[in-house]
């Protein structure tokens, strides 16, 4: 549905200052019916990349492509055209303050020409959808936060776009409403089978909607694919300081102190188990216990879902002949569980030798 | 205390002024009202950015503004007399006051739209909006509590040139003021064109202030 081909954007020195380079090599692809996020701290270009999908920033080279359509070869007009089709949300709703809620909605639709009753015909239903039929006559500045993001919400689906684009859309916004708004926002996804291209700094955003996300620093796409898998299985740095306090992979302070990078007499290996789909929920852990005659001394876990799968981590602190350890890591990992040595935990009466 | 004969004079006088100030007033908004909108949009980063067309209009503006009233009247005497046919009376009056008139309204319409939030300007392109349904549907409109303002500013400050022209033979309370208050030294008179002034500026404000609320949407309380 989007694809960006090799999109640069640089923008002109500024004085003496050197050109700033707010987009490198971007290649990315949206299908179809996805909620694809992207995620990056403010500055990382994501909102400058959210920009050229609509034009309202204009790349410096490379293509983006909407439904097949190449933006950047479009004329002024053919450009106004195509905006029709692609909606838009924003962080402050920009809505405006002099139209109340019908008629903010009605925008879009008076733009492009379209008569009145029939405006009336497509305004009331998206106002049923969002939920705000009995604030049809009333101003922004007697809304919510998230009736706003409503309003805004059935403003941009006005002109049935193919395509949503939310500019950090619910940051401005309480846990709460914030929830709300999410869920609003994959229900249309699902009902309306709209794309929507989100960005966000918020990681929970991600792992609350999202089927595809793309980390973003410097300008550059840093790792992207499927939520599950860049939750999972996180690679570059910046991704891992983003998903892993949702994650919770890491070990409590407490037990850290215990845990040696090396082995010393007395010390038992520690294991981190990452469980991955309906393996999470197969009781591997007590068959391997029983038939390698391990004791497993649990330190850490925590069971979380992604996108509805199970997803988990266990951390143990292994107890018996190494050999047992071994063949229990060789069947853990036949069972496609991932397994990964933490270190050594040292008993107690040993930290001070360490 | 005053002659028939003077409030016959100071009603004639009341009427000149909202004749000056009125069509001064509507010539100066139709005028200076898309000056205004032309000199935000061509800012630097605007809309329809065109340095050149700011700076020379910006460059007039400034100019006009810059000359004290009086002097203006005087200097565009030429330029009076083509438009009205006389320099003198209340007709030609009308003439310098709107001329300095669109200059002030351009400058407060300016100031106006270019407080309208960017990111409306955004969303509104995001939906393929052109340039001149972005001016009408949503600058003017979000512009409107602060035009309305501005406006009203305009025309009180337009009642007390207009009291100025009279010294230049202009007709209106100015004139009755300054012939018959100061030549003729009747203090009284005097006073009632003042009072009259005052009420007429209080009025005026007032409407101002309250179609100024009227059209502002932003603090309504839920």
């Amino acid at each position: 549905m989007i694809t960006f081909e090799q999109l640069q954007k640089t923008y002109p020195a500024r004085g003496t200052g050197a050109p700033v380079q707010a987009l490198a090599d971007i290649d990315l692809t949206v299908e179809r019916g996805e909620i694809y996020g992207i995620i990056g701290r403010s500055g990382a270009g994501k909102s400058t990349l959210l920009r050229t999908v609509n034009l309202l920033e204009k790349p410096t080279s490379g293509r983006v492509l909407v439904d097949g359509v190449d933006m950047t070869s479009l004329s002024a007009r053919e450009l106004r055209e195509a905006r029709h089709s692609i909606g838009m949300i924003f962080q402050h709703f920009n809505l405006l303050s002099s139209r109340t809620v019908f008629d903010n909605v009605a925008l879009p639709l008076e733009l492009a020409g379209v008569g009145r009753a029939q405006i009336r015909e497509a305004v009331e239903p998206l106002l049923d959808l969002v939920g705000l039929t009995d604030k049809r006559d009333r101003y922004p500045a007697e809304l919510s936060g998230g009736q706003k993001q409503r309003v805004g919400i059935a403003r941009a689906l006005a002109s049935k776009p193919k395509v949503l684009l939310s500019d950090e859309a619910t940051s401005a916004l309480d846990p709460e409403t914030t929830t709300q708004i999410l869920h609003l926002l994959a229900d249309i996804n699902k009902r309306l089978g709209l794309t929507i291209v989100l960005i966000t700094h918020e990681i929970a955003v991600i792992k609350e909607i999202c089927h595809k996300v793309a980390v973003m620093e410097g300008g550059r796409i840093i790792e992207q694919g499927p939520v599950f898998d860049v939750f999972a299985h996180p690679k570059h740095p910046t991704t891992h300081t983003f998903v892993d306090p949702v994650i919770n992979r890491g070990i409590p302070d407490a037990l850290r102190g215990r845990l040696s990078a090396t082995e010393v007499p007395g010390s038992n290996m520690v294991l981190r188990i990452t469980f991955t789909g309906e393996r999470a929920t197969s009781p591997v852990i007590s068959a391997i216990s029983r038939k390698m005659n391990l004791d497993l001394n649990i330190w850490h876990g925590q069971i979380d879902e992604i996108q509805g799968a199970p997803f988990g981590t266990l951390v143990v602190e292994a107890i018996g002949n190494p050999q047992s350890i071994e063949a229990a890591i060789s069947l853990l990992k036949v069972n496609k569980l991932g397994v990964e040595v933490l270190g050594y935990a040292v008993p107690g009466n040993l930290r001070a030798a360490v | 205390m005053l002659s028939p004969e003077i409030y016959a004079l100071l009603f004639k006088a009341l009427l000149d002024t909202l004749q000056m100030v009125a069509v001064s007033g509507l010539l100066g908004t139709a005028l200076g009202l898309p000056i205004g909108v032309l000199l935000a949009v061509t800012g630097r980063g605007e809309l329809l950015q065109n340095l050149t067309f700011n700076r020379v209009v910006g460059a007039v503006v400034n100019m006009t503004r810059s000359t004290p009233f009086i002097i203006l009247v005087v200097a565009i005497i030429p330029f009076t007399r083509l438009v009205a046919g006389t320099s003198i009376g209340t007709t030609a009056a009308i003439v310098p006051l709107t001329v300095a008139a669109v200059p002030f309204i351009a400058r407060i319409v300016e100031g106006a739209v270019r407080e309208v939030d960017r990111g409306l300007i955004e969303a509104a392109q995001a939906m393929g909006a052109t340039p001149f349904q972005i001016i009408v549907k949503v600058l003017l409109p979000e512009a409107m509590p602060a035009i309305a303002l501005g406006l009203t500013l305009s025309v009180v400050s337009l009642i007390g040139y207009s009291a100025m022209v009279g010294a230049v033979g202009g007709g209106g309370l100015g004139d009755l003021g300054i012939r018959y208050g100061y030549q003729r030294f009747l203090p009284e008179v005097m006073l009632a064109v003042v009072v009259v002034l005052i009420v007429l500026v209080q009025i005026v404000q007032s409407t101002g202030d309250w179609i100024a609320r009227r059209v502002n949407k932003r603090n309504l309380k839920s």
